[in-house]
């Protein structure tokens, strides 16, 4: 069995403090139920500076610059100890808020995005410099509109305000005068998924040299929907991602699973590329402006910086076997089943333990697992806890009932099969895709075997059933065999002829009388 | 706890009245089990939700606190791997001093 491979992964993280105060959920919600509380009147002082952002230690993890096990052991608060990070990762970049303010107008297809001169001619040519993308599409920052004219729109909530340090810089307009779809504040939450995931695509493209017209297939796994009041979730931000990056040959869909979208994504492309239906598939995602400042009530009432200023990104490649890159072993799928079951040991049962004891591996067979790989700092201080902590205890709970580990080894099983948390709480950017290009580069380094990708996703969010869901993957280092299937199949036809020459050699001795 | 939640405790409340109703947390941190077992004991402390300066009273355990009750053969399946991963000793006792601090 030959099997597809991961060819490359980029991730992005785009510094959006502003957007935060303006689009942040807890924050919109705060603001409508208690316009006067104290948090709203405070939160402004405990957002940070795109410096403090950029040399943060689990956002150099995030883009490449730092391995995730360098956590381990660095001095905490992490917020308090910074590292002598760039914006440059060798997986993708951090970009400022006012470069990606620039980004919602190029990637911006119905003049939505409105940016005034001024600012607009001051961001040219920091977006230019870049180097990402290219004179025609940078030539959307020339067209502009008077800030009175903005401040009008913004003023008769015909747009929702575009603001850098209290200014405001532009506006996204409503795309409809009664359509709530295609309200400002909807067509804001998408062209922010749309710029961040194309800002990753720019990345992959670049950093790993890949020809964009050898992209057949895109597959896009955020949690918006992309649509007007006739069909809400309508889709393709795939498509309209792919348009940016000039993916001329691409077509491509949205898939959606709440956080598991894009292990799912994933398994999707894996199966289209072994079957050959494509030869290489983009799994991608950009982040989420709602849930910038989900916790900040409780980082403020902590008197600690709101560290949820980060929309992120993550791309991966999926290609034919080149026995070289890692592959994902398509025959080893662990699936949450509507049957499973909701107790956390039900969900590691059906999609840790399960496919591994099908193919006859054990949980300890697994060098590292990546679950939800939020980072601590951001989800302890609200009370959510060390999420991938306790996703690598329940795992190495499962390996103690399954009595691959003495109880006692709980804690270093935890170490040595996990890493510490450093991903954005934007929901399904944490679940699991984080790793995949440190496993990726590690595999290629010789320091690992295979490990498990596990997307997780929490469907009751919708109120259309209260199943939890789960499916994981496995990477695996590549055997170098690029033609197993055309060898298997030499095999089934010497076997066949050998059943055939048996069957002969029967008749002629029964005819034989022998 | 979500204002869907809350509200949905509410009606259960008013529908079966306070002395009928016992809830059960899950929570697998000692601080949010706190805060959920407060909400539903004398209202929502961060004054968001439906709850907000309800004092309901109602009965408020941790699942682990029901372990004699709770067949062994099912807690074995749905909850002995829990047990090993939470701090159980921790979780027990916040629910103690909350249900103390709120005079239930």
């Amino acid at each position: 069995m030959t099997y597809p491979v991961i060819k490359a992964a980029a991730y992005v993280l785009v510094h959006a403090p502003n957007i935060l105060l303006e689009h942040g959920t807890t924050i919109t919600t705060e603001r409508l139920l208690n316009p006067d509380s104290e948090y709203l009147k405070v939160l402004p002082k405990y957002l940070r500076s795109f410096d403090d952002a950029v040399n943060y230690a689990p956002n150099q993890v995030y883009i490449g610059n730092m391995k995730p096990e360098e956590l381990r052991g660095y001095p905490t608060p992490w917020y308090a100890n910074p590292v002598s990070g760039s914006r440059d990762g060798k997986y993708g970049e951090i970009m400022p808020e006012d470069e990606f303010y620039g980004l919602l107008r190029i990637v911006d297809r119905f003049e939505l995005v409105e940016l005034s001169p001024e600012f607009a001619s001051q961001i040219k040519p920091k977006i230019e410099a870049r180097n990402l993308f290219s004179a025609k599409q940078l030539a959307a920052l020339d067209k502009t509109l008077d800030l009175s004219e903005i401040e009008k729109m913004v003023a008769n909530n015909e747009a929702d305000g575009l603001y850098l340090d209290g200014k405001l810089v532009g506006c996204v307009r409503a795309a409809h005068e009664t359509d709530e779809n295609l309200s400002a504040h909807v067509v804001f939450e998408n062209l922010v998924s749309k710029a961040s995931g194309a800002l990753v695509l720019a990345n992959l493209i670049k950093k790993h040299g890949i020809n964009p017209l050898d992209i057949d297939y895109i597959i896009e796994t955020s949690e918006e929907a992309i649509g007007d009041m006739n069909q809400r979730g309508g889709g393709n931000l795939a498509k309209a991602i792919g348009e940016v990056c000039d993916c001329l040959n691409a077509t491509g869909s949205d898939v959606r699973g709440f956080c598991a979208g894009p292990a799912h994504g994933i398994i999707h492309a894996c199966a289209m590329v072994k079957a050959g239906v494509f030869k290489n598939v983009v799994v991608l995602a950009g982040g989420s402006s709602a849930k910038l400042g989900m916790n900040s009530r409780d980082h403020v009432k902590k008197d600690m910086p709101a560290l949820e200023d980060m929309v992120g990104g993550y791309a991966i490649l999926i290609s034919e076997n080149d026995g070289v890159s890692p592959v994902v072993r398509t025959d080893i799928v662990g699936k949450h089943k509507i049957a499973s079951g909701s107790s956390p040991q039900a969900v590691i049962q059906a999609i840790v333990a399960d496919p591994l004891e099908e193919n006859g591996l054990k949980i300890t067979d697994i060098d590292v697992f990546a679950p939800e790989l939020q980072n601590p700092e951001l989800t302890v201080p609200a009370g959510a806890g060390d999420v991938p902590m306790a996703n690598y205890k329940m795992i190495g709970a499962m390996a103690v009932k399954k009595g691959e580990i003495d109880k006692k080894d709980l804690m270093m099983f935890a170490e040595k099969h996990g890493v510490p948390g450093f991903a954005p709480t934007q929901g399904h950017i944490p679940s699991g895709v984080p790793l995949v290009g440190h496993v990726v580069d590690e595999i290629k380094e010789g320091k690992m075997q295979r490990a498990m990708i596990i997307g997780k996703g929490s469907l009751f969010l919708g109120r259309m059933t209260d199943l939890f869901d789960g499916i994981s993957f496995i990477i695996e280092k590549n055997s170098g065999k690029t033609e197993e299937i055309k060898e298997d199949s030499e095999a089934l036809k010497q076997e066949i002829r050998e059943l055939i020459a048996g069957a002969i050699k029967e008749v002629a001795d029964s005819l034989a009388g022998r | 706890m979500d204002m869907a939640n809350q509200a949905r405790i509410k009606e259960t409340a008013e529908k079966y009245g306070n002395e009928n109703v016992v809830v059960v947390i899950g929570a697998a941190e000692p601080e949010s089990a706190g805060l959920t077992a407060e909400t539903v004991m004398v209202g929502d402390p961060t004054m968001a939700g439906p709850l907000t300066n309800v004092a309901l009273k109602l009965k408020v355990f941790h699942i682990f606190e029901l372990k004699d009750l709770i067949d062994p053969a099912v807690y074995d399946e749905q909850l002995s791997m829990m047990e090993m991963v939470l701090d159980v000793d921790a979780l027990c006792e916040e629910m103690e001093n909350i249900r103390k601090e709120c005079g239930c």
